[in-house]
């Protein structure tokens, strides 16, 4: 007894991890993709319902108008947190007095809440004490900035403050991967009389593509799981002119009681994460055997 | 002799370069710390809005000073006005917090280790395919666990509780602590460990004894990530409490948005501002360790 039970130890140990995920994440994953081929509203119901919640929920505009602005939302994040991101760490490397103090600042968002950054913005942005009224005391009279309360212009908000929230960390990787490149390549491509810009357009940022690789996955990631900073800033509004898939999937199982509906909604988010989060890791685990 | 020619054709080359250097230098300067100061913007509003009052606030702008060190609003964010019904302030929500937070890393952080150890140092017939089952709990994105959460939480009758939310955190906190201790433990030389069994030390004397011992730093960037995701977190906060066990994210946002009668924005800046500094004390600390976790962990569900 006394041998099995040293011999089994180490399995015994991992036991609870691998019970606790087996059942909450893979158990519960399950749970949600049975229920969302189910009439489930208020309680849910376990007879089979076939495809019907899909369905509804596609032909839902609250959920299309969701999905559009996760596209436009996802495009905007991408891009500008990466073009910043590259920008500030090709600068910061080179060799920059108070590097660390940058550094810092533009890092310390990712250190806050998108509740305490929602906040923040919501303030900045507000129209009548906000920005807006900065300009008009400056003596810009018809200066006008009212995309906080624009139904058109509020999906723009969003973006301000998500970027403002990640950019410093697509920074910090760069450098990072920019740091990692040997001094020599940089040197001989100079002595080959090749400018600053070259070498960083034809050999630096193409030596990043894993870089770049990860700051996508990472970026859109955090894009789709967009729930915190929305309600913070918008509450999806106005109107529903803000709502993404994450904020569309709480509320239909919490306030309107649509279980079935909102464990649909839930599934296509899982999809979509997998469709870029498997890739990734197939990759990742390929690139570490190969080491 | 060729060396020569190419380190002195290189030295002309940044003569001539000498003043397009120096006018790069100055724009280089100028976009760094025009970027800087779109990031510390926010905050500077934040703090001196805070530090205003409401009059102050409607007469001045953005970014005007305040007249002084005022921090009613802070204490008002803090502990109220002290009238009874509807006085909502943060005091008892930033408590609430920390009981969260401290069982929640404590728990996710140990268990993370002992797997990481064990994955690492006790292998076993498909303990790689274990690690991958582990790791795919990073990546999901909770919205299809909430659901069954809930019920879950009801049936063991901690919905709506301080206890409840200390589960939920270490349960999904596990992938992530797991995947740095593994990355960490993966470093340290299995001879050491294969030496010590030799020599007839235990499971846990190991562990205590070898691995422990040096894993200050894992420990130090595992805690101050799982310190930063639950403090910050909203998402299961808002949706498996309310009311009086709500942790300070969940609290910060009813008090911005039930603002009764007139909007208090440096009372909302105030609190915004005591929920962020926690999280930001420890990144000013220990920011070295912050990105480290940062880096190796960003992908969260």
């Amino acid at each position: 007894m006394f041998k099995w039970l040293e011999k089994n130890l180490p399995k015994i140990v991992m036991a609870p991890a691998v019970g606790l995920i087996g059942w909450f994440v893979y158990g519960f994953v399950l749970w949600t993709l049975y229920i969302s081929f189910t009439n489930s509203k208020i309680l849910p119901k376990y007879e089979l319902w076939g495809f019907g919640q899909y369905e509804k929920l596609w032909a839902s505009r609250k959920w299309l108008i969701s999905v559009d602005n996760l596209l436009v939302f996802t495009a905007l994040f991408l891009i500008f947190c990466i073009v910043i991101g590259i920008i500030l760490a090709i600068f910061l490397d080179q060799k920059i007095r108070a590097e660390g103090v940058l550094r810092t600042i533009y890092l310390y968002p990712m250190a806050l809440s998108f509740i305490v950054t929602g906040t923040a913005w919501k303030w900045i942005l507000n129209p009548t004490l906000g920005i807006q009224k900065m300009f008009i005391d400056w003596g810009f009279e018809n200066f006008t900035f009212d995309w906080l309360v624009n139904r058109e212009m509020a999906i723009y908000t969003i973006v301000i403050a998500g970027v403002w929230q990640s950019a410093g960390f697509v920074m910090a990787l760069f450098l990072a991967g920019l740091r990692s490149v040997e001094d020599e390549i940089v040197k001989a491509a100079k002595i080959d009389g090749a400018g600053l810009f070259t070498v960083y357009w034809r050999i630096l940022l193409p030596m990043m593509r894993p870089v770049f690789f990860t700051s996508f996955v990472i970026l859109v990631h955090i894009s789709i799981k967009s729930y915190d900073l929305i309600v913070a800033l918008t509450q999806g509004g106005p109107g529903i002119s803000t709502t993404m898939p994450a904020l569309f999937m709480t509320q239909t199982a919490f306030h309107k009681s649509q279980v079935g509906l909102s464990a649909a909604s839930a599934m296509m988010m899982f999809m979509a994460v997998a469709a870029v989060i498997i890739p990734y890791l197939y990759s990742e685990l390929r690139r570490e055997n190969a080491r | 002799m060729q060396d020569n020619t190419q380190s002195s054709s290189y030295q002309q080359l940044e003569q001539k370069s000498k003043y397009t250097n120096m006018f790069l230098r100055w724009f280089l300067y100028f976009v760094l710390i025009l970027f800087a100061s779109y990031f510390i913007f926010p905050l500077y509003v934040m703090v001196v809005t805070s530090l205003k009052t409401m009059e102050e606030i409607r007469q001045g702008t953005l970014l005007s000073w305040p007249s002084g060190l005022n921090f009613e609003s802070w204490a008002v964010a803090w502990g109220g006005r002290g009238y009874g019904a509807g006085d909502t302030f943060l005091r008892p929500y930033f408590w609430n917090s920390i009981k969260m937070v401290v069982p929640a890393v404590f728990f996710s952080t140990f268990i993370g280790a002992m797997t990481g150890y064990v994955l690492t140092k006790w292998r076993f017939k498909g303990d790689s395919w274990v690690f991958l089952f582990l790791l795919f709990g990073c990546f999901i994105p909770f919205q299809a666990i909430l659901l069954p959460m809930a019920r879950t939480l009801g049936v063991l009758g901690i919905s709506n509780s301080i206890v409840g939310l200390v589960l939920v955190h270490t349960v999904y906190g596990i992938p992530f602590t797991t995947l740095f201790f593994r990355n960490y433990y993966v470093s340290v030389p299995t001879e050491l460990v294969k030496a010590a069994r030799i020599d007839g030390a235990g499971f846990f004397k190991i562990f205590f004894k070898i691995l422990l011992p040096i894993s200050a730093p894992i420990i130090v960037v595992t805690v101050i990530w799982q310190f930063t995701q639950i403090w910050n977190d909203f998402l299961f906060g808002s949706t498996f409490s309310f009311g009086e066990a709500a942790p300070i994210q969940v609290a910060l946002n009813n008090m911005v948005l039930s603002s009764t009668s007139v909007k208090e924005y440096n009372v909302d800046m105030a609190s915004a501002i005591i929920a962020g500094v926690p999280t930001l004390i420890v990144y000013v600390l220990a920011g070295k360790y912050f990105i480290r976790g940062l880096t190796s962990g960003a992908v969260k569900g």
